[in-house]
């Protein structure tokens, strides 16, 4: 066999080798782990967020059962049905705006312990949630789990409305109240700063 | 007569084609534990979400309704995953994608927040569907082999305890605020895949 017909045969052998060859279906999780912290993190990382979100489980607490559960399960709901119109590319005009407004709407509605209907609570609350999930809810980093992110996400949003709650439940002591009304103030206040910097 | 190199050389080259045509898929899919293929198969349903969570959906269901539901879910849905594993241990590898776990997430998350008033039928239902299906794409992701079959078993181990605590675990919840709490989590369920039908939509 001469050199040139042996370098024929190898180079046969290797392109059948390479186009018969099945896939190799090596099911590494990798970025799972990444990804639910990816998704945990991102609703925690902005104050904007953390606030309208605290300022949601504080709300609820001062408004009583059946509030207090319906309100904090209306947000993560409405929050991805805005990120939906974000993956859709429908766009809503003046989201930053939007964010800012609902930390001072909320926080107005704690410090002055507004007590609307339960209807007109939820519509307000779920009416932010768009905003929300429509900035917040479509920015997956590239290589990590979808499914993950999202759970990560969900999740945190859920621990920051029973923080939220958690520290509502002060509201059965008189200091409590008043502290509430402080914190729901502190929370507007955030709001109007960033509704500055948005407009600025 | 060809010389001795020639003729080594050749067989070499036929068996190397030989291993080349007649390889399987190399379906790592199993995590390895190191202590055999039930306890991986195990391990695979815990550490894969678009697995457990439907799972845990259904048990919080099955407990919500009640002890009798509980029973039913914790026989009927182990069963179907057994019986699906098993026809997708000899079928050819599928894949769902993203799209029929989020449908899970949704229908199996909503029906908990509404605290539904399902029927034992639909229950049992949903049980079998959720549990041939998620049963199948398992199955065909690990190819027939005695380990597989091992592996399996491990799997449906799996469900059975896990749809057997959650489920004796909200059948025992007295107090209202616990019920609500699970409602919670299923709107988090829901609301996890809501979001991942958007990233399906987008095409993530």
């Amino acid at each position: 066999m001469t050199p040139s017909t042996k370098r024929r045969s190898t180079i046969a052998l290797v392109l059948l080798t390479a186009l018969w060859a099945q896939s190799a279906m090596g099911h590494m999780l990798q970025g799972e782990a990444y990804g639910f912290v990816t998704g945990f993190l991102h609703p925690i990382s902005g104050a904007d967020h953390v606030l309208a979100m605290v300022a949601v489980g504080l709300w609820g607490a001062q408004l009583g059962a059946p509030a207090i559960w319906v309100l904090p399960v209306a947000f993560p709901l409405v929050m991805a049905m805005g990120a939906m119109l974000g993956f859709l590319g429908v766009p809503i005009p003046g989201v930053e705006y939007g964010i800012a407004a609902s930390a001072i709407v909320l926080g107005t509605a704690v410090a002055f312990e507004l007590r609307p209907a339960l209807v007109i609570a939820a519509v307000l609350v779920g009416g932010f949630a768009i905003f929300h999930g429509h900035a917040h809810g479509t920015e997956l980093p590239p290589g990590q789990s979808a499914l993950l992110y999202s759970m990560g996400f969900v999740i945190a949003t859920g621990c920051l409305h029973a923080a939220g709650i958690g520290i509502g439940t002060v509201y059965r002591r008189r200091w409590g109240q008043r502290l509430l009304r402080v914190a729901g103030t502190i929370v507007a206040g955030g709001g109007f700063f960033f509704m500055w910097k948005a407009i600025a | 007569m060809k010389s001795a190199s020639t003729l080594r050389s050749r067989s070499r080259a036929l068996a190397g084609l030989l291993v080349a045509f007649t390889c399987g898929p190399a379906e790592a899919h199993l995590n390895t534990t190191g202590m055999g293929p039930v306890y991986d198969g195990l391990m695979h349903f815990v550490t894969s979400p678009e697995d457990l969570v439907p799972v845990l959906a259904l048990a919080l269901l099955a407990g919500l309704r009640g002890a009798r539901y509980g029973r039913r879910a914790m026989l009927a849905l182990p069963v179907a995953w057994l019986l699906g594993s098993l026809c997708g241990l000899f079928a050819a590898l599928t894949s769902a994608g993203p799209l029929a776990a989020s449908l899970w997430f949704l229908v199996l998350g909503g029906l908990v927040l509404v605290d539904a008033k399902v029927s034992p039928r639909l229950l049992t239902a949903l049980c079998a569907l959720l549990g041939l299906f998620h049963g199948y794409l398992n199955g065909t992701g690990m190819g027939f082999s005695v380990q597989a079959i091992a592996a399996v078993l491990g799997v449906a181990g799996a469900v059975f305890v896990v749809v057997v605590l959650v489920a004796a675990l909200v059948v025992r919840l007295r107090a209202q605020w616990g019920r609500i709490a699970v409602r919670v989590g299923g709107s988090w369920i829901a609301a996890s895949g809501l979001l991942m039908f958007g990233w399906f939509i987008r095409g993530t």
